[in-house]
């Protein structure tokens, strides 16, 4: 198996309190890897740490065995919809044309080369067009289509996708698997925080149950256990074994 | 009214500063609003005062004559108004006082501080020369202004513009969404030092003309009416810059023709005026737009 992010004891504490503490991973290079877990679980902390953009207490991320700081252009961040300014002065194309600038040097612009690449971005999510409205103008599923095109024109070889259905109508939500479920077929290491247990098996080739510490992690079929969702979510969460069929 | 434009030495040095210094405030203005650090920039402009005061009584001490040239004032205030940014940072990071909380202190600090500064070098005895009129950078005092002060105004503010159109693309992803922007391995902390740098140089200029207290709406009411009417951020800087020039522009006029109207004041009462115009009329945006196209 080929790992395309490795992380080793990695803790990341908020004003002395750990979010996350002890976390060893190993994400897949081949497949799409679900992070599982309830509200306030570190889930998002989990894939800002692996992106570092946020600093850890201790530990260490290795992204196809280099060193995170050596990595930047391997992974390709789709933050959470929440957390956007909607209101910003950008439109669809500006916002993707933004996935370029992690290649531009200082000084210089996106050229017609940028342009040609926004474009196709855009195309391969049926945004095309949208191209000049401005993002807070989208419905909650043409703007996740426009983070990920922002994604895709980054061309990396990681995805990491923080809750990208939230608020998102489940016609879009299949139309955006279908998307991610094609960059998977052409090689993309795709990793996603999720919170819909119902879609997990579906979805997801490997999982990680996660609960301020790693629960369970591996292959969905032997991980997404009943078991394991219970310990992951504590002990109330019998009523969660409806949604897993084990 | 605009005959003094064309016969006037003095009014025209001051409409051209006023213009650069609205220009250059009025741009980058638009970062401070879109960052939603309006309050940041009202720290600096209140902490300059304490730079100010200081500067002059540093030099009057090495050199025993009071001087309020800018060569003298603008590095004291430069340094009062980033260090009041850095130190509302650092206790934001260090301790569990919130951002808000710590812009307020930080601007109590510094205000309450230069307040008392420049009471005591003004009543000091035996009486330092040329403190008079220091108390003017509460308000602004673009009558003023000399040919030196328009060469510096156009230095730091041509810099800071230069540096603004040289990193566009680096500024503007990180006022956007910081977080992604560290994920692209930009160097998100120096880019942010820099754009504080480039706030705190358009404020220092803006002084001249408005002072340290509404010195606020010079950055933010230019940003805030050119957002009406605009949907991209070039577009917006460039307009915002505009407002800010022609608003700055008349205002520095109106006060020359007319003694007893400051020019600061009237300077942020105009910016006010295309504010409430372009909330209410811009298209797309502006209120009366949106309510006649909804009924």
């Amino acid at each position: 198996m080929n790992v395309a992010i490795e992380t080793h004891q990695l803790t990341v504490a908020y004003h002395s309190t750990p979010v996350i503490w002890d976390v060893n991973l190993q994400v897949p290079q081949l497949g799409m890897t679900g992070i599982i877990g309830p509200n306030g679980a570190g889930k998002s902390t989990l894939l800002k740490a692996i992106l570092g953009i946020i600093p850890k207490l201790t530990g260490r991320v290795d992204v196809f065995d280099q060193p995170i700081h050596k990595a930047c252009a391997d992974l390709a961040y789709v933050p959470q919809r929440s957390t956007i300014d909607w209101d910003f002065p950008t439109t669809v194309f500006d916002l993707v044309l933004m996935g370029t600038y992690g290649r531009l040097r200082w000084f210089q612009r996106p050229g017609s080369k940028e342009h040609d690449q926004a474009y196709e971005a855009l195309k391969l999510v049926e945004m095309e067009a949208f191209a000049n409205r401005q993002i807070g103008e989208l419905s909650g599923g043409q703007q996740q289509r426009a983070f990920l095109a922002r994604a895709f024109v980054q061309q990396s070889s990681i995805y990491l996708l923080d809750e990208p259905f939230a608020g998102v109508d489940a016609k879009t939500e299949k139309a955006l698997i279908e998307i991610l479920h094609q960059q998977r077929e052409a090689g993309k290491t795709i990793v996603m925080v999720h919170h819909d247990l119902s879609t997990v098996e579906q979805y997801f080739d490997h999982v990680v149950l996660i609960n301020k510490q790693v629960v369970a992690s591996g292959e969905t079929a032997s991980t997404f256990t009943s078991q394991n969702v219970e310990k992951t979510y504590g002990i109330a969460a019998g009523c969660l074994s409806d949604a897993v069929h084990v | 009214m605009f005959e003094l434009l064309f016969t006037d030495y003095t009014t025209q040095i001051v409409v051209v500063g006023s213009a650069m210094i609205g220009a250059v405030t009025g741009m980058l203005g638009c970062f401070a609003y879109l960052r939603k650090q309006s309050l940041a920039g009202d720290v600096v402009s209140h902490a300059t005062l304490l730079g100010i005061v200081v500067a002059f009584w540093l030099n009057w001490l090495v050199t025993g004559s009071g001087s309020k040239s800018l060569v003298v004032i603008i590095p004291g205030a430069i340094i009062a108004g980033l260090a009041s940014l850095l130190l509302t940072r650092l206790i934001t990071t260090t301790t569990r006082i919130k951002p808000d909380a710590g812009l307020g202190v930080m601007l109590a600090i510094f205000f309450g501080s230069g307040l008392l500064m420049l009471r005591w070098v003004q009543r000091a005895q035996p009486p330092i020369s040329g403190s008079a009129g220091l108390e003017n950078y509460l308000f602004g005092m673009a009558a003023a202004m000399t040919i030196t002060d328009l060469w510096m105004i156009g230095l730091l503010g041509g810099s800071a513009l230069l540096t603004l159109l040289l990193c566009w693309t680096q500024l503007k992803v990180l006022t956007f969404d910081a977080e992604f922007a560290r994920s692209l391995g930009l160097p998100a902390h120096r880019i942010e030092t820099l754009l504080l740098a480039l706030f705190v140089v358009s404020i220092v200029i803006g002084l001249q003309i408005v002072g340290v207290i509404l010195m606020i709406a010079m950055l933010v009411a230019p940003a805030a009416a050119a957002r009406q009417w605009t949907q991209k951020l070039g577009p917006m800087v460039w307009i915002a810059g505009g407002i800010g020039s022609v608003t700055a522009a008349i205002g520095a006029l109106v006060s020359a023709n007319q003694n007893h109207l400051p020019t600061g004041p009237v300077i942020v009462l105009l910016s006010t005026i295309v504010v409430g115009g372009s909330v209410l009329f811009a298209p797309a945006r502006g209120i009366l737009w949106r309510q006649k196209h909804v009924s």
